[in-house]
């Protein structure tokens, strides 16, 4: 978890964590390079309909704008790919700028797993992760839930490290 | 055109009469409730993009979470776009519509 340090943020991270940030962020931008598949919820998701009741001009504001969007999302995931050791456990000392990149980051891979998960307002994580431990704890729910829950936490403590805006 | 006078012609009653002012009504950016975004990443997120003071930010956001949505900005449709599209970036649900 992330805790201040004079204008840094900074964590120390095990070697499964590292692990786990280097797959969730391969993955998010796996998601936005292979080709988006505009049905997929979880894109739907990422790239909201800005007129939900006027899809034409929905169409005509993503064709200017989700390039870049796109592209943002793709530089905030690769942040966290960079800034992270290239192997085993390690320290990472996040900036301003950094720490904006990983928290918009996290977000991303927070907003595709909770989709895929079906996460709803009143979601109990914990009622769910035991239920899920205990119809199968090797299962790749079990996972997904665990990691989900974990990106919380990382991402709570790092708003948490964060200078004060202004 | 000729030189023919036209019959003068009573003009029909716009029954779509209420949308005439309806163009001074400002455009709005609206945030929609989710259950995965972070509250404290909520209100980040406005102090961060609009400049919102965090008693500000933090009252926009309950509001999101409490009444399902919020308006955040209004103006230009133009400006409304970038906010909107901005709050994307962030990761937050954000629409355009008018007030």
């Amino acid at each position: 978890m992330f805790r201040r340090n004079g204008s840094t943020c900074v964590a120390t991270f095990a070697v499964d964590e590292v692990r786990v940030l280097r797959k969730v962020a391969g993955e998010v931008v796996g998601l936005l390079t292979d080709g988006m598949d505009h049905t997929d919820p979880v894109v739907s998701r990422l790239f909201p309909d800005i007129y939900p009741d006027r899809p034409d001009d929905s169409e005509e504001f993503r064709l200017y704008t989700e390039g870049d969007l796109k592209t943002g999302k793709i530089d905030q995931a690769g942040a966290i790919l960079a800034a992270l050791p290239d192997e085993g456990e390690g320290e990472v000392r996040l900036d301003g700028e950094a720490a904006e990149a990983w928290l918009r980051a996290i977000n991303d891979a927070r907003l595709a797993m909770g989709t895929r998960l079906d996460i709803q307002a009143d979601t109990d994580l914990g009622a769910e992760l035991d239920d899920a431990v205990l119809h199968d704890p090797g299962s790749s729910r079990v996972f997904q839930l665990s990691v989900y829950a974990y990106l919380g936490y990382l991402q709570e403590s790092l708003l948490n490290a964060l200078p004060e805006i202004e | 055109m000729g030189g023919m006078a036209l019959p003068q012609v009573a003009p029909i009653e716009s029954p779509e009469i209420e949308e005439a002012p309806a163009d001074d009504r400002p455009w709005v950016t609206i945030v929609w409730d989710d259950p995965v975004n972070l509250m404290s990443y909520v209100t980040w997120v406005f102090q961060k993009i609009f400049g919102y003071s965090k008693e500000k930010a933090e009252a926009l956001m309950l509001d999101v979470h409490n009444k399902g949505r919020a308006v955040v900005s209004s103006g230009a449709r133009e400006r409304m776009e970038m906010d909107a599209n901005q709050l994307h970036g962030y990761g937050l649900w954000a629409t355009v519509d008018r007030d």
